[in-house]
């Protein structure tokens, strides 16, 4: 399954977004912690121009306006992790003329995907004592392992200006392009000091994609990679290298399995790590 | 079928997360109300086992976007008690002014974009700002504040990235902190001004006799620290919460029920509760507000939780400015330990109300047990109690407005479906 924004059609926004019509703009939900969606509210500085300049018909957490589709633009948060969602996206594409995922459930899977490396059943049974009741399925999954993306909008959470950005975009007719460096380079526009050379603290900031503005290293920790990875992501080099640093595949593949955790490259790298990990023993 | 009539909200809006309500009456008799959970389950508690309890903050942050904070604080000061580290005062503080920020955000949120509007008929905070331009961009304002205060505490407003085990990573410099102080003294001004327009709303005359449950401490206003304490008179240490309080299952609910271990009975967590329970440790501010604008002392009113709310934010802004002022960087940013088998729980005061966790470590510093009982499971049993004891006064002839009624009253639990999903569409069955 491709997670790093491989999935998008080539269909233009300008001719999905019909002007000079305000853009009907809609927000879904499927499995997530609503923060991709709360970094709309809180643009509140730019909320109540945002609802002036889009036409805001479908947003359930803001708003008990709901008029159905089709909607210009189409905004997902969240994985599939049931049957009833994996049939819901389905509509939600039909209806969404230009559609963006929003943050890492929606472009990963999200933290939710760890029980893609789980036993399901024994899962279930650890958090409900009637498991019959709860119908979910064994994986959790991106978006654009379901139905053709449009653009994705990296974070856990997502950046709300990158967010602003990609509203702005649209209403303009053009295609959103958001920075896919890595968050290494922007530790350096910052002057962070490298904590992995200085430190030696395991860091993701080398492999993983920008948008947070490089915030862990500047507080004194590794980067855990809430962006998922970079494109051209070297992660076989960096792990490589903490392990000839000595850091222990035990403490890698929890690093490498966070809110990206089935995101192609982190996914390679920890089960590499894992096997690496079962080899010492 | 004659007399059957069935309401259904498929999807209630405004809340965070995904529910909908479903009644059934028959005649005029309520048969079965429902809030019907179909939020996903994320499973949590079991694929936290296995982590270094390192993670364990940063991974419950992710159950809720509204109130990351309080999921950090719940489970660093579980593992903390687990690992028998006991935090230095400096530490306290900042924690407890992370918390303000967070009380801040996600009640100016909930105030003026979710339950505002049903007050004045209108579908959203948007379109109540076309009618109420000034407090609205006010209300703005003042959520801004509070996540401008988790920025430079946190790093981020969702999903603070420095919240650790033990402390913070980094403990802030004094001229970010300082920057905001004039800016929260304005806030607070504001802040009294806002809780006077909201206590100013039209409330339904209706009140239940709530068991209120929230956390209770000798001379602070409850965040972090405190007994189990409720209206009925119960006061416990944390440790005995799962000796009075219950998880259970319901098949309409990917979220579990909670109730009192006897009886299964349900009980009220939240503002109101905290309020109730602990109003002469209010700010003064707060506290001389409380009383001008008149809240009863008990209140029972769930309507009126807006106003404790409001209240709430007063208290934040206050005691944030006192500790702004005071604040300087201290050393260690977090206090060392060593990973050893055992367990601990705590609860803190997430804006939604209690907070329970429960953690089991080896002696390598993995996770082997987890249970989180959030406010919105809590309160999912007494919803339904109460929108049973609500329908037959506001049942008319058409369903739209009655599941409208039904809906009101659900919001003015600041439900968070996220949080309890591990919580609502109104479906009204009428036979
Ligand atoms: S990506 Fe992260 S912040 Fe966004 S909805 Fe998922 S868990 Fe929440």
């Amino acid at each position: 399954m491709s997670t790093t924004g491989g999935a998008q059609r080539s269909q233009s926004p300008r001719d999905a977004v019909a002007r000079p019509r305000k853009v009907r703009l809609a927000v879904f939900k499927f499995a997530s912690c609503d923060g991709c969606q709360l970094s709309l509210l809180d643009c509140e500085d730019e909320l109540l121009a945002v609802a002036e300049a889009v036409d805001i018909v479908y947003f359930l957490e803001a708003t008990s306006r709901v008029e159905s589709g089709p909607y210009d633009v189409g905004l997902v948060e969240g994985s599939i992790c049931t049957p009833e969602d994996a049939e819901r996206i389905r509509q939600v594409r039909r209806e969404c003329r230009y559609l963006v995922t929003i943050g890492a459930c929606a472009t990963a899977g999200g933290i939710q995907s760890l029980r893609n490396w789980a036993d399901h059943e024994e899962f279930l049974r650890c958090v409900y004592a009637r498991p019959e009741y709860i119908r979910t399925l064994a994986t959790s999954t991106p978006i654009a392992a379901h139905v053709p993306v449009d653009f994705e909008l990296r974070g856990c959470p997502i950046d709300r200006f990158q967010l602003l950005e990609v509203i702005r975009a649209l209403v303009w007719g053009l295609r959103p392009r958001t920075p896919r460096h890595s968050v290494c380079l922007d530790c350096k526009r910052r002057g962070t000091v490298c904590i992995e050379v200085a430190q030696g603290v395991p860091c993701l900031g080398p492999i993983t994609h920008a948008g947070c503005g490089a915030i862990c290293p500047a507080y004194g920790r590794g980067c855990y990679g809430c962006f998922g990875p970079a494109a051209q992501p070297n992660g076989e080099s960096l792990v490589s290298r903490f392990v000839s640093g000595g850091i222990s595949a035990e403490r890698l593949v929890p690093l490498l399995r966070n809110f990206n955790a089935a995101a192609d490259e982190f996914r390679c790298q920890s089960d590499r790590l894992q096997r690496l990990g079962e080899g010492e023993r | 079928m004659t007399g059957e009539r069935r309401i259904r909200v498929p999807a209630l809006s405004r809340v965070e997360g995904e529910g909908g309500l479903f009644v059934r009456i028959r005649g005029d008799r309520i048969d079965e109300v429902k809030l019907t959970i179909y939020e996903p389950p994320r499973l949590f508690e079991a694929f936290l086992r296995g982590r270094p309890l390192e993670d364990v903050p940063d991974i419950t942050a992710r159950i809720c976007g509204i109130c990351p904070v309080a999921y950090q604080m719940s489970s660093t000061h579980a593992l903390e008690a687990a690992l028998g580290v006991s935090i230095i005062p400096e530490i306290r503080t900042l924690r407890r002014l992370l918390y303000c920020g967070e009380w801040i955000e996600s009640h100016c949120l909930h105030i003026h974009l979710l339950h505002a509007p049903d007050f004045f008929g209108a579908d959203s905070g948007i379109e109540l700002a076309r009618r109420f331009p000034d407090e609205v961009a006010r209300g703005l304002r003042l959520k801004k504040l509070g996540n401008e205060l988790l920025e430079v505490l946190g790093g981020r407003a969702i999903h603070p990235i420095n919240v650790a085990v033990g402390g913070f990573y980094r403990v802030p410099r004094r001229e970010p902190l300082l920057r905001l102080l004039p800016e929260f003294e304005r806030g607070l001004e504001a802040a009294v001004e806002m809780t006077r327009w909201v206590a100013s709303f039209d409330f339904p005359d209706y009140t239940r006799p709530y068991e209120m449950v929230a956390l209770q401490h000798p001379d602070e206003y409850p965040m972090n620290e405190g007994d189990v304490a409720s209206t009925n008179g119960l006061r416990v240490p944390v440790a005995e919460y799962e000796r009075q309080f219950e998880e259970f299952q319901v098949p309409h609910s990917t979220a579990l029920h909670s109730g009192r271990v006897d009886d299964h009975r349900a009980y009220h967590v939240g503002p109101l509760a905290r309020v109730n329970l602990n109003r002469n440790r209010l700010s003064p501010t707060a506290r001389r507000l409380a009383d001008e604008v008149g809240l009863e002392h008990p209140c029972r009113n769930p309507f009126r939780a807006i106003v404790a709310r409001a209240l709430e934010v007063v208290h934040a802004f206050e005691e944030a400015i006192g500790i702004l002022r005071a604040y300087r960087p201290f050393t260690p940013s977090r206090v060392a330990y060593e990973p050893r088998a055992g367990g601990g729980c705590a609860a803190t005061e997430a804006p939604r109300g209690l907070l329970y966790h429960r953690y089991a470590l080896d002696d390598r510093g993995l996770v082997t047990f987890a249970k989180i009982v959030p406010p919105t499971s809590q309160n999912q049993r007494q919803m339904e109690e109460d929108l049973r004891d609500w329908l037959p006064l506001v049942l008319g002839p058409d369903d739209a407005e009655t599941a409208l009624q039904c809906e009101r009253l659900v919001r003015c639990y600041d439900p968070c479906i996220s949080c309890s999903t591990h919580f609502l569409t109104l479906t009204v069955a009428r036979e």
